[in-house]
């Protein structure tokens, strides 16, 4: 077993990405829904951040703004001090090299049509490495899946559908490794995997951002797992910012009614769970 | 992709509707080797011969015989010259005279001849009969006793104005079928203008499978450009997209069609034509369902990975989304080659079919039995095997759609 | 010791894929819960704890086909019963049964006092209109559920109210066993929260005399049932009360899946996760020797070649391991 993680003070790296009133609004008219309501914030680099909210606060929405794969109906997204610009499909393209992203469902994450092989050469390849020689290919994704726990030689010339979730989530993380953004968004990538390969991947993602100093930018609606992994948290509700701060000030001391209830209502198995703070009654 | 065939072919339906096409392609390929030469050949000049051997009588009278006497050869020679009416004439007869033929078999040949023989008389005239009548009842008597009594036909040949006997036929006489030289087998007889049916049908099923070929590639194609554009580009490219399919459900395919058909002119609309009008009139269907699909793969997270990889719009649509919408797309393009071959059909049966003499199609032939009424005067050999053969070919195509159905679509599993 | 409810033994049943392989879902699984306890029923996705909730209904329909064993309710056996003599007798009285999706089970086009209706019904087929409402009505009050839900469409009620009326109509016949597969999983954590008060109502008040729990939520399973059991790839490896299988558990595949229980609670941060290597077995060809031996640490020859010598949870703590307890104990310290 490793020893306990060190944990840095971030606050006062370089700011990586920020955001200044990021709106999102869906539809027209009457039909008109905020997905994202002015939100600010301010990841730095290094930083482990989770974004905490339940179905439907609108942290997936913001998570693709963030990504670039959706626009923003208002305000503005700074990368690396400067305003984001992604109006191109070649300065798309750059902005990707800086931001990646690991899904929610490894299963849909993959092509199927595609060896694994293909995935992660296509990833060496982003990176300027066409040219490189097969042999040191080879090298360095068998070094991708080594850090993953995986082995490339048993993953060679195999289908991605081949694999448990668990070990997908795990060559998504190889990918990263093999990209090297500056920052990489996580969307639930354990929600849907295992408890027992939970903790790996979790594990990796720490090594990761300990390895590469990048920013990692975790979207989860589990607080329990906010706690544990991250540097920062902020609570999302109803596309707003409830609450932010360092993980053991907003867990342990929560000033929002809302956060208050999110952590109330989330069993336990050190303290009571307190059942009376809900009332059976019609919503 | 191999673990995919394997599965196709694990389908006891894809693989029966396989077969069953294959061996018609299979048919199409091999007969015209068998059987060559013009398909729209007239070979008849009568209308509608039955189906059988056809056997030249000028050749067999000059090929070489063998006597053969077999016991029932007279009954079935009567039997086949004495018709069922003549039969009942008979009795007839009987009925006027007053004779008792109460314990008479008309189907005995043997029994009723010899009463017909014991009391039929040129000489009597019955009262009430018309000389017609009377006439009808001669002719059958002389045909009935030349039954009876000739055992030998004269061939006679006209020599200097003069008739020579050149040989005689008797009735013990037999030609091998083998030895005449010209023998002709029609096994679906021949049609209208005297064509030999299966041959004709042969290349028409051919043709008919090109134009569904040629519809089904052309309404594929539209359908499949239209609904990735639409799907995966959105906004106001699908609105327009989705405003033309929708005219183009809305107007009934058919209708389109006939209109289409119409307006084309007679001499234009060649077999190639029309199947590039049905496949214009068709494509709404795939556009739909390709477009659906598009939808619910643009936001799979492998599509925005890809998008994050920095791939281009033509390399994420030909290898992220084409290969997940395939199965969907060969098994619309089966449906669209059967309902194309369906709408030549339909479309030939008004006469809007391809104006051809050249080539013959299926739609073709039943229009040809029909406006010369094969269906009316009992030709069935004309209209029935065109009809089983288009249904052998869309029931093969539908089989093999339903089985990829069940491959691909899980919740059709049994 | 209280009398028994349930009783499951030795219960037997596969799946038959469509290229006619068998997959051992549920392989050998015997226990008892008493009156007035529940049971959880943890373990990883296709460790069979749903198909162990599907098999102890009697209600079997392809592919899942029941092999063998007994499930005795109240001293009465309903394995191998017609489906139909299930569906007419056991299901409702004896057995209720709500799944993960339960509320999206619900016909959009009817109104819930309708599925009342179905419910007492298929019992009672004489049963009165009036008096079903009545009935509805005293039983919605008591579980908090206001009674204008009845003449609601399914449509009308959020996530969390569905799922709540749906318990109440399935067990408005009081049946003695519930059996809840992920209840609460696809909801929000109040609305799980109320699912899980009412659930607990229902034991408090007598409507259910006792509860089988299924759910990979740990945190949960701990708050919400008196007995824990843990599945591992068809088969039962560990049983305890709640407490001792969350913090002293035994068999090391409990142990590791404690070791990953993430909770918002001081001291969490600085715990290591424990992480189990590697993937579960296939249930189309089990492991003839203990059937976590490949991912197991303290596995041995004779553990991969030699089946664990069958261990029952009928009561109490058990678990099944080749190794003594005070081993596995030295070593989780040495960690």
């Amino acid at each position: 077993m490793s020893e306990t993680r060190e944990r840095k003070d971030y606050t006062n790296s370089p700011l990586c990405l920020s955001g200044r009133g990021v709106t999102k609004i869906f539809g027209l008219g009457d039909k008109k829904t905020v997905a994202v309501d002015h939100v600010d914030f301010d990841f730095h680099e290094g930083e482990f951040v989770s974004i905490v909210g339940e179905s439907g606060s609108g942290k997936t929405t913001l998570s693709k703004m963030l990504l670039g794969l959706i626009n923003t109906s208002e305000g503005e997204i700074l990368f690396q001090g400067k305003p984001r610009n992604i109006s191109s499909g070649r300065k798309k393209r750059e902005y990707w090299k800086g931001i990646q992203a690991i899904f929610q469902d490894p299963f849909s994450s993959f092509n199927v049509f595609h060896k694994i092989d293909s995935v992660l050469l296509d990833c060496i390849n982003m990176r300027g490495g066409r040219m490189l020689s097969h042999e040191k290919k080879v090298e360095m994704m068998t070094e991708a899946c080594s850090f993953v726990n995986l082995k490339f030689a048993e993953l060679t010339n195999k289908y991605p559908f081949e694999l448990s979730g668990g070990q997908m989530q795990r060559l998504m993380i190889a990918r990263i490794f093999l990209l090297k953004p500056r920052i990489l968004l996580a969307d639930e990538p354990t929600s849907m995997v295992d408890a027992c390969s939970r903790a790996t991947i979790l594990d990796m993602l720490l090594d990761l951002r300990d390895e590469t100093g990048m920013t990692i930018i975790f979207i989860t609606h589990d607080i329990g797992l906010a706690y544990y992994i991250s540097d920062t948290v902020y609570i999302m509700e109803h596309g707003r910012f409830v609450e932010y701060g360092k993980a053991d000030e907003v867990i342990l001391n929560p000033q929002a009614a809302y956060t208050k209830r999110l952590i109330s209502d989330v069993p336990k198995i050190h303290e009571e769970w307190d059942l009376s703070t809900v009332e059976l009654k019609a919503e | 992709m191999k673990n995919t065939l394997r599965q196709v072919f694990h389908s006891s339906k894809f693989l029966v509707g396989f077969i069953l096409f294959v061996l018609i392609l299979l048919t199409i390929w091999i007969y015209p080797f068998l059987n060559p030469g013009n398909p729209l050949e007239m070979i008849g000049v009568g209308t509608f011969a039955k189906p059988g051997t056809y056997v030249s009588v000028y050749d067999a009278l000059n090929t070489g015989t063998e006597t053969l006497r077999l016991p029932d050869a007279d009954d079935k020679r009567v039997d086949q010259l004495l018709s069922d009416a003549d039969r009942v004439s008979m009795l007839e007869w009987f009925d006027i005279m007053e004779i008792d033929v109460s314990d008479l078999d008309a189907t005995d040949t043997e029994a009723l001849l010899d009463l017909w023989f014991e009391h039929y008389d040129q000489s009597i005239k019955p009262k009430g009969m018309t000389q017609a009548k009377r006439n009808f009842y001669k002719r059958l008597d002389n045909s009935v006793r030349q039954i009876r009594s000739a055992d030998t036909l004269k061939i006679m040949h006209p020599e200097e104005g003069e008739l020579v006997e050149r040989g005689s036929i008797n009735k013990t006489d037999y030609v091998n079928v083998g030895d005449v030289a010209n023998v002709k087998l029609l096994p679906l007889g021949t049609d209208n203008f005297g064509r030999d049916v299966l041959k004709e049908m042969v290349s028409a099923t051919g043709t008919s499978i090109v134009i569904g070929l040629i519809a089904g590639i052309v309404a594929t194609l539209i359908g499949l450009t239209l609904g990735l554009l639409a799907g995966y580009v959105g906004g106001w490219v699908d609105d327009i997209i989705m405003f033309i399919t929708n005219i183009f459900t809305v107007i009934p395919g058919f209708v389109l069609l006939i209109l289409i058909s119409y307006s084309i002119g007679q001499e234009q609309r060649g077999a190639s034509v029309v199947a590039i009008v049905i496949g214009l009139t068709s494509w709404t269907w795939t556009t739909r369902s390709v477009r659906s699909q598009v939808i619910s793969l643009r936001n799979r997270d492998h599509v925005n990975l890809s998008k994050l990889s920095g791939h281009s719009l033509v390399r994420i649509v030909a290898t992220d989304i084409l290969p997940y919408i395939a199965s969907y797309v060969v098994m619309a393009f089966i449906l669209q080659v059967s309902s194309g071959i369906l709408a030549e059909a339909q479309l030939s049966l008004l006469g809007l079919g391809p104006k051809t003499t050249v080539t013959p199609t299926l739609g073709l032939m039943m229009n040809w039995a029909m406006l010369y009424s094969a269906h009316t005067n009992g030709s069935w050999w004309a209209y029935f095997p065109v009809i089983l053969t288009i249904t052998l070919i869309s029931f093969s195509l539908n089989l093999m759609n339903t089985g990829l159905d069940q491959v691909f679509n899980p919740t059709l599993r049994d | 010791m209280g009398k028994v409810i349930l009783e499951v033994h030795d219960l037997k049943t596969k799946y038959v894929t469509r290229f006619r392989e068998d997959v051992y879902a549920v392989d050998g699984v015997s226990f008892k819960i008493e009156e007035g306890k529940s049971l959880g029923v943890a373990g990883e996705s296709g460790c069979g704890k749903s198909t162990l909730a599907l098999s102890m209904m009697g209600y079997y329909f392809p592919p899942l086909h029941y092999i063998s064993g007994d499930i005795i309710i109240d001293g009465k056996n309903i394995s191998g019963l017609d489906p139909d003599v299930v569906r007419k007798t056991i299901l409702g009285t004896e057995i209720a049964y709500i799944p993960q999706a339960a509320m999206n089970a619900l016909n959009p086009t009817q109104k819930i006092i309708r599925f009342v209706e179905d419910v007492i019904r298929a019992h009672n087929p004489k049963a009165d209109k009036k008096e079903i409402r009545e009935r509805a009505q005293t039983r919605f009050a008591e579980l908090g559920l206001p009674k204008e839900v009845l003449d609601k469409h399914a449509v009308e009620l959020s996530g969390g109210m569905k799922q709540r009326t749906v318990i109440a109509v399935s067990t408005i016949l009081s049946p003695k066993v519930l059996i809840a597969d992920e209840p609460s999983s696809a909801l929000d954590v109040t609305s799980q929260k109320m699912v899980i008060k009412m659930m607990r109502e229902l034991m408090e008040k007598g409507y259910i005399k006792s509860m089988l729990f299924i759910t990979h939520e740990l945190p949960l399973l701990y708050n919400v049932t008196d007995d824990i059991m843990v599945m591992y790839a068809g088969q039962i490896v560990e049983r305890g009360s709640a407490r001792e299988m969350v913090f002293d558990p035994i068999h090391p595949y409990s142990h590791g899946l404690m070791g990953s229980i993430l909770v918002p609670e001081e001291g969490t941060r600085g715990t290591t996760l424990t992480a189990i290597p590697g993937t579960p077995p296939n249930l189309k060809k089990p492991p003839q020797g203990c059937r976590f031996a490949e991912r197991c640490r303290y596995a041995t020859d004779e553990c991969r070649y030699h089946s664990v010598p069958e261990k029952q949870f009928d009561e109490g703590r058990g678990y099944c391991c080749r190794l003594s307890v005070d081993q596995l104990r030295e070593a989780y310290k040495n960690e």
